[in-house]
């Protein structure tokens, strides 16, 4: 018989405090007038702030609840603090956008906070249907906002394109987990690695269900060839919602994607490994030759951000060496994902600002940038000399992480370093291309209005980078330990 | 007592005809109804193993009823956006919905 337990609610609090605040953005908005509906903002910031309080009160501890199937460990905290971090900056570029334009603000924090929900406990999972479940809490709430400007055209085809391809890639990596189920008896992580590294683990039926989950995951993570969906999505989408689409949603994804390749499919690496080069060197490439021809600063991005996907994935192609070699994998995959998100944030900040002021944000709107707003075109600066990989910035280091993790694999991975070197001097074009844009072409004369809390945030995150920069160790030293190798 | 093989045949016989769907048909329903088939070749299987492995804590018809559950959630917000999109557009095929490319 199964016998009650006793839930940990000090492992569950943010979590916890995060429900509770969407329950009350949802049922505060019904009272509010047409005016003070922004209101709804503080309070999810609020909220926010409490559940990232209770995050750091769970720094160091090792704790698991409801079976094993959600756990708190330095990984899974280190990537809630840096979720809801994520979350605040979401949060304060949404509110000017969102409260200019009139849309449904208390609908449009209730989904944004639930997806971030959704990210909080992929990071905790550690069985199949918690990591499911989490994975769609993070998507659902995606196509909603996607399609928020609803008398748009544009922004309901992102929606709808998101949607179709979220709910593919979701019922393909479904099959792909049935499956595992079927041949390993069990939804537990640790289970399933236990099992696929016995008899269960031989035979095509694995290799087939695995495989099915990398596809799910590479629609999620938008690696070529299943990105096509993702430069519609964020130009179409409202701009706070791309950010929040390229960053958390990205991140969330990777961190299922760590879980489960570490943890679970760790024995059949010699499978997976060679499927992960493919995607990494495709994707990275591909997104790359695409960003070069935009002309649209979201557009752009989004193409940038597939493109640094792919750098993301590249270690996953290094696994199956060495105990040292897979930690040193998995620390610059992990690493590559956090300062992305910070550099990424930053960047899509001051796109935010320069779209209240020119809606259709072509890179030619950047033109004198640094006259008109020179705190705004300093960060952007920063913002996209870091993305490109130059030191002194944080990206420097993350990409130095992985190609150091590459060369010391060697083999393949000596060959899936020199591809990303190539592909870091060609994204340098087009990053620096909006660079010049901004100090050196000439622009309109008249200052851009950019309220504090955006020139506020941007200043952060650029402060975030160069800090990061300096002290490139600070994600890995906090909290200590933070990886699932064992 | 149904054999496990003819189950994970017709299982993967749903799902194919639901990938078919989604690839051939232009009609945004459709393609929703055809992601759904997909969905429940998924349960079938799941319920299916659940019963053959003999699971004591039945994860995988736990699994099924989360499955349900999601699927249910995902066609309230695919319709919603489809009824936008029919608002704006006056179509829901969706290969004239193109305003994005490249």
């Amino acid at each position: 018989m199964l016998e009650t337990q006793a839930v940990d609610y000090h492992a569950i609090l943010p979590e916890l405090i995060v429900s509770g605040t969407i329950l009350l953005v949802i049922v505060v908005d019904v009272f509010l007038g047409r005016d003070r509906k922004w209101w709804a903002m503080p309070i999810s910031l609020v909220g926010t702030a409490g559940a990232l309080a209770a995050t750091l009160t769970l720094i160091g501890e090792r704790r698991e609840t409801f079976d094993g199937m959600f756990v708190v460990d330095p990984f899974a905290v280190l990537f809630k603090v840096f979720f809801l971090g994520t979350a605040i900056v979401v949060l304060a570029i949404s509110l000017r956008y969102f409260r200019e334009g009139r849309y449904f603000q208390g609908e449009y924090y209730f989904l944004l906070l639930t997806a971030f929900l959704g990210s909080l406990t992929i990071a905790s999972s550690r069985d199949l249907l918690m990591l499911f479940i989490s994975l769609e809490l993070v998507s659902a709430p995606g196509f909603l906002i996607a399609a928020f400007r609803k008398s748009d055209p544009r922004s309901n085809e992102s929606g709808l394109k998101f949607f179709l391809i979220g709910v593919l890639s979701a019922a393909v990596m479904l099959y792909g987990m049935s499956l595992i189920y079927g041949v390993t008896g069990t939804t537990r992580l640790d289970g399933i690695a236990e099992a696929l590294a016995g008899p269960a683990g031989e035979g095509p039926l694995p290799l087939a269900a695995i495989f099915m989950v990398i596809v799910g995951f590479g629609f999620k993570v938008s690696a070529v060839p299943f990105q096509f969906w993702a430069p519609d999505t964020y130009e179409g989408a409202p701009v706070p919602v791309a950010a929040f689409l390229s960053v958390a949603s990205k991140a969330a994804g990777f961190a299922g994607l760590l879980i489960l390749m570490f943890l679970g499919f760790g024995p059949l690496s010699e499978f997976w490994t060679p499927i992960f080069f493919v995607l990494s060197a495709a994707t990275m490439t591909i997104g790359n030759l695409l960003a070069l021809q935009q002309t649209q600063v979201v557009r752009l991005l989004a193409y940038s951000s597939i493109a640094q996907a792919g750098y993301m994935l590249l270690p996953f192609a290094l696994v199956g060496g060495s105990v040292g070699n897979d930690r040193a994998a998995f620390a610059a995959s992990m690493l590559y994902i956090l300062i992305y998100g910070v550099m990424n944030l930053g960047a899509f900040t001051v796109v935010v600002a320069i779209a209240r002021d020119a809606p259709g944000v072509l890179v030619s709107d950047f033109a004198g940038l640094s006259r008109r707003a020179p705190v705004l075109a300093i960060g952007m600066g920063v913002f996209l000399v870091s993305l490109g990989g130059i030191p002194p910035t944080a990206g420097f280091w993350a990409k130095f992480f992985i190609f150091t993790a590459a060369i010391e694999r060697g083999g393949l991975g000596v060959w899936l370093a020199a591809i990303m070197v190539v592909n870091s001097v060609i994204s340098l074009y087009y990053y620096l291309a909006i660079a010049k844009q901004m100090f050196f072409a000439e622009g309109e004369d008249r200052p851009l209005a950019s309220p504090a809390l955006l020139t506020g945030v941007a200043a952060l995150a650029m402060v975030a980078v160069i800090v990061l920069g300096v002290y490139p160790d600070l994600f890995a030293r906090f909290p200590p330990g933070a990886t699932l190798v064992p | 007592m149904i054999r496990l093989p003819l189950v994970l045949f017709f299982s993967a016989g749903l799902f194919s005809v639901g990938v078919y769907g989604v690839l051939a048909r232009r009609n945004a329903v459709l393609v929703l109804m055809s992601i759904e088939l997909m969905l429940n070749a998924v349960n079938v299987n799941l319920v299916a193993f659940s019963q053959l492995l003999r699971d004591t804590i039945l994860a995988g018809q736990v699994f099924a009823l989360f499955v349900i559950t999601v699927a249910a959630a995902e066609v309230g917000i695919g319709l919603a956006i489809v009824i936008l999109i029919y608002r704006n557009r006056e179509t829901i095929n969706i290969d004239e919905v193109n305003l994005l490319k490249w």
